[in-house]
């Protein structure tokens, strides 16, 4: 068809050379197959819903005070209706009859009147302690909607962040090993080869116990970017390996020795003229990247090793509630383990609909 | 044969010395002063200055790597900075709590996924396939902390079929009293994923040519199978297990601290709380070299389970 195309054109090239339709782009291409798949629509919908609650979140919309304590403590869910416990409800009489006069023997007598006027001058504000919340209340009383929301964004926030940082790494050396080949080719396999061999969690654990105690938590603080940190330092690997393959086939490729030839730099080649061409591969291993990032901060923060105490992540949470669950107080557990489900199905799902409209190769 | 092991074997050591480099230099760089860790709070200068003394960190950088390097050949790593316990120690008596536990989820749960794989890969495109398919999308999003949580609730606080935790100095005691539920949530949450897998591991041989001719000629299905394909399909399912084995040695290290099972894994994690620096640079150097090791027998094995590969 399109050696036709090319036959007819041919006498008059230079004057139809804008005529000429336009094809669409790999991107275009890929929306417009992304499109047609059901539950990759679904869950991107699903996925966009969250990310504008991160972002909400970010900006102190929502969840900007989930450490108030709004209800009573272990306030259940307004679904499950207050507590009916008589315990609480026993009623101490009061003793009966005027008090006794004391203010001859008082020492302190004298002064009541002056403190009474100093305290009515303090404002005091009396909060009404819910009895219900909407998804319940912790062990503090504080709302664990609030609380699955900003941990919402910090879960998703680091997972995506260590993605990002990984996906950065791995492309970058992949980039450089694949495109240049020979000693920095051997010295990258090297350094991929000493990372593999080490088991990830203990590697894991090995930068945990350097970033949480050691020197670099003073420069870097207790903040969740030693968690991003760590992530990425132990995630590049993977991207690193397929980005390699994928230079590797594309270094030799005739646009590329085109480009070459019209006087790119090796940088411009490698990032500007190969980069896109694999850039399918980079957003595919970044979303899954993203999932296996966010599972690995809820058990690091799990764990303590994560997001410092006075936050809240998915994985605090789940702390929180193992010891929640034994007093039967299992809202917090559920509310986060439902909305990190719930995410983590429709960024997987996503994730699946992308490659496929990607790489309809792959199929 | 020989030929090729030998040079495998001599690929490892600039790994290998990676791998020290890595550790020491990580350690050496980012770790807080061990002489400070050791000395504790009330430590004056020049107890410091003796501890210093002693484990040599006032000596040249290349003579501190020569003796990171002597430790790490003699397997003397001197004693633990929390308990005193020799490091040596920690390790043969930690290990085996770990394989009482992970030997029997690795088996179960490798034969559990060949057979559960199988079964799918043969209903390929039916509606248990399917459901099979969206049911271990949905479980493997759900974190491992959460099955642990509900199952050691349910099964072992409200039931109470199972002790909530504990652990024997008995191996068939442990095996029989406090391993069963460990090892059973551990195999659950595996299943669906595994079964995701090895279903793709079949699916890929199913539609050869061979199967076709081994159908046509009358062999049974099962021949088939667990003959024919299961054969064809040891390659993937060799390196998927080999990935997983080094992970046996340090154990399931939230199993072991959610059981309280006294194995690697957890003793890895407390001594990430407490600035243990020797028992995880010994735990995170050997198992490196464990897992070589692995690796280079799996490459061996695939030569046993498929003659046709070639060492090259």
């Amino acid at each position: 068809m399109s050696a036709d195309a090319s036959l007819e054109i041919a006498p008059v090239a230079v004057a139809t050379v804008p005529a000429l339709p336009k094809s669409p782009g790999v991107w275009s291409q890929a929306w417009t197959r992304l499109r047609r798949d059901r539950v990759g629509m679904g869950s991107l919908v699903v996925v966009v819903l969250f990310l504008v609650l991160v972002l909400l979140a970010q900006f102190g919309v929502v969840g900007g005070d989930w450490q108030r304590e709004v209800g009573t403590p272990f306030a259940p869910p307004t679904f499950v209706g207050a507590i009916q416990d008589e315990s609480e409800r026993a009623v101490v009489d009061a003793p009966q009859g005027p008090n006794i006069d004391l203010s001859d023997v008082d020492p302190l007598a004298p002064r009541y009147k002056e403190w009474d006027e100093r305290a009515s001058r303090v404002k005091t504000a009396v909060t009404v302690k819910a009895t219900t919340l909407p998804l319940g209340g912790d062990r503090m009383g504080r709302d664990v909607l609030s609380k699955v929301i900003k941990g919402a964004q910090v879960s998703i926030l680091v997972g995506v962040a260590a993605a990002v940082f990984a996906t950065f790494i791995g492309t970058l050396l992949g980039a450089l090993a694949g495109y240049f080949g020979g000693r920095t080719d051997d010295f990258l396999e090297w350094l991929y080869n000493v990372f593999t061999a080490i088991p990830y969690i203990l590697l894991l654990f090995a930068l945990a116990a350097l970033f949480k105690s050691g020197p670099l938590a003073k420069t870097l603080g207790q903040g969740v970017w030693t968690v991003v940190i760590i992530l990425g330092i132990v995630g590049w690997t993977g991207i690193y390996r397929l980005i390699r393959a994928e230079y590797i086939k594309h270094r030799s490729r005739e646009y590329v020795r085109a480009a070459d030839a019209i006087g790119a730099t090796n940088l411009s080649r490698m990032f500007v003229h190969i980069l896109p061409n694999v850039s399918h591969v980079v957003l595919v291993q970044l979303s899954l990247y993203v999932v296996a990032f966010i599972k690995a901060e809820v058990i690091l923060s799990f764990l303590g090793l994560g997001v410092p105490i006075d936050m809240v992540s998915w994985g605090t949470m789940l702390a929180e509630a193992q010891t929640e669950l034994v007093l039967g107080k299992w809202w917090q557990l559920a509310a986060a383990t439902v909305f990190m489900a719930t995410f983590v199905t429709a960024f997987a799902l996503l994730t699946d609909a992308l490659r496929d409209a990607m790489d309809p190769k792959l199929r | 044969m020989l030929s090729y092991l030998t040079r495998r074997i001599l690929q490892m050591i600039p790994t290998l010395a990676g791998v020290i480099l890595l550790v020491f230099f990580l350690f050496k760089f980012f770790g807080d002063d061990p002489a400070e860790i050791l000395g504790g709070m009330y430590a004056r200068p020049e107890q410091i200055e003796s501890i210093r003394n002693e484990l040599g960190l006032n000596k040249p950088i290349p003579q501190q790597l020569w003796l990171f390097v002597e430790k790490v050949v003699t397997f003397n790593w001197g004693h633990s900075w929390a308990t005193n316990e020799s490091v040596a120690h920690i390790f043969s008596t930690r290990l085996p709590a770990s394989l009482t536990i992970m030997i029997p989820i690795l088996l179960l749960s490798v034969g559990l996924a060949i057979v559960a794989g199988m079964a799918v890969a043969y209903v390929r495109g039916s509606l248990t396939d399917r459901a099979v398919m969206v049911i271990s999308t949905v479980a493997l999003s759900i974190s491992f902390l959460v099955y642990v949580i509900i199952g050691q609730y349910i099964f072992a606080f409200r039931l109470g079929w199972f002790p909530v935790q504990g652990w024997s100095d008995s191996v068939f005691t442990n095996l029989w009293k406090y391993a069963p539920l460990p090892v059973l949530i551990a195999v659950l949450v595996s299943l669906a994923p595994d079964t995701r897998l090895y279903r793709t591991f079949f699916l890929d041989e199913m539609g050869q040519d061979y199967v076709r001719t081994a159908r046509a000629k009358g062999v049974a299905e099962n021949t088939i199978l667990f003959k024919h394909v299961l054969r064809n399909a040891m390659i993937p399912i060799l390196t998927n297990i080999a990935t997983q084995l080094p992970g046996v040695f340090v154990g399931s290290f939230l199993i072991e601290v959610f059981f309280s099972i006294p194995g690697l894994g957890r003793e890895v994690y407390t001594a990430v709380g407490r600035s243990d620096y020797p028992v995880i640079q010994a735990a995170t150097v050997y198992l490196a070299v464990l897992t070589m090791v692995i690796n280079l027998i799996t490459d061996v094995m695939y030569k046993l389970v498929d003659p046709r590969v070639v060492f090259k």
